[in-house]
């Protein structure tokens, strides 16, 4: 009875191996980054080159940093979004300008709209490196010690926002108080 | 009086055959020479170190290519941070934790060996040897089993038994 039990079991367990695979998301890498120092970037504004902006701008304060780019489909579809969460005033949007370019990027946020406060201009990617960014749109969501609580890779949705991100930015207010 | 021209015409199609694969030949070799050639020409130790270091990084926009072999933007800033950091005297450890620090292991083509891959990378090893313990044990058994070759079959018996 043994010997035909064990390769049925066996099979059983493949197959569901292979049925748990199948529904798994391999497109989303974690991101090393959670749990860790943001990096610190200093760059010139999109919309004003003279102007420096950076992380340091928002320290001791929570806020969310926002890859995006005029080329980046995904960022157009988010875009709306970002508006809204924008209006409702819970955290700043800083939005990273990745890869782009300075003229392409300000016609973006003329048409669109400006959902962030500031946007930095990286056109050489490296302060996208830093962040272990390896596609846009991508979200962060950083703490008022400067500390990564999440990332989302793919367009924010308002679904995600209050599930993925407004508790943890809850949490996080509620554990400074 | 109809042959020659058709000879001719096979003539001129093995000629642009044989031209279209020169050319292609061609184009395979212009693919993989990406941007390594321009890099630390006068240095032969940074230079192979680059080598090594960039077939080491995934290419995490093709998932599938290393930098050295993708043309992906993202594969191109990557070569660049390779480059940058051996220029700047980081270590090849330095350079490769630099990546995997924001990364995570994933942007290592090869994953190190580690307890949570520890079972990745002794699979070969583990499936050899079960299946060789599989085997050894069925043809134990099977030379425990009575010789099958009984002799008290005669020769006819054999003939209907085939037939």
């Amino acid at each position: 009875m043994l010997r035909y039990l064990i390769p049925i079991g066996l099979f059983a367990a493949l197959v569901g191996f292979f049925f748990v695979s199948l529904h798994r998301d391999k497109e989303t890498l974690p991101s090393a980054l959670i749990g860790k120092t943001a990096p610190a970037f200093h760059l010139s504004s999109v919309q004003d080159p003279t102007k420096q902006v950076g992380t340091s701008d928002f320290a001791g304060h929570p806020y969310v940093l926002n890859i995006w780019g005029s080329w980046c489909i995904g960022c157009r579809e988010e875009h709306a979004v970002l508006l809204q969460i924008a209006k409702r005033n819970e955290v700043p949007l800083f939005g990273l300008n990745w890869k782009d370019e300075r003229d392409a990027a300000q016609q973006w946020l003329q048409q669109l709209g400006n959902p962030y406060t500031e946007s930095a201009f990286d056109p050489e990617g490296r302060a996208g490196i830093d962040w272990g960014a390896y596609g846009a749109p991508e979200t962060f969501l950083v703490d008022a010690n400067g500390t990564i609580l999440h990332k989302h890779v793919a367009p924010m949705t308002m679904e995600i926002w209050e599930r993925e991100f407004l508790p943890r930015l809850r949490q996080a207010g509620a554990q400074r108080q | 009086m109809r042959k020659p021209p058709r000879r001719k015409s096979l003539l001129a199609q093995s000629l642009c055959g044989s031209l279209l694969a020169l050319t292609l030949t061609l184009f395979m070799q212009f693919a993989h020479a990406i941007d390594t050639e321009a890099v630390f020409p006068d240095n032969p130790e940074l230079r192979q170190r680059y080598d090594y270091l960039i077939h080491q990084l995934r290419c995490l926009q093709c998932r599938s290519e290393t930098i050295a072999d993708s043309n992906a933007t993202l594969a191109a800033d990557f070569r660049r941070q390779v480059r940058e950091s051996l220029a700047a005297g980081k270590s090849n450890e330095e350079i490769l934790k630099f990546m995997t620090d924001r990364y995570g292991d994933y942007v290592l083509y090869n994953p190190p060996f580690k307890p949570l891959t520890w079972l990745l990378w002794s699979a070969p090893v583990l499936l050899i040897l079960i299946g060789g313990t599989c085997a050894g044990i069925v043809v134990v058994r099977r030379s425990h089993l009575p010789d099958n070759d009984s002799p008290d079959l005669n020769p006819d018996e054999l003939d209907q038994g085939a037939s």
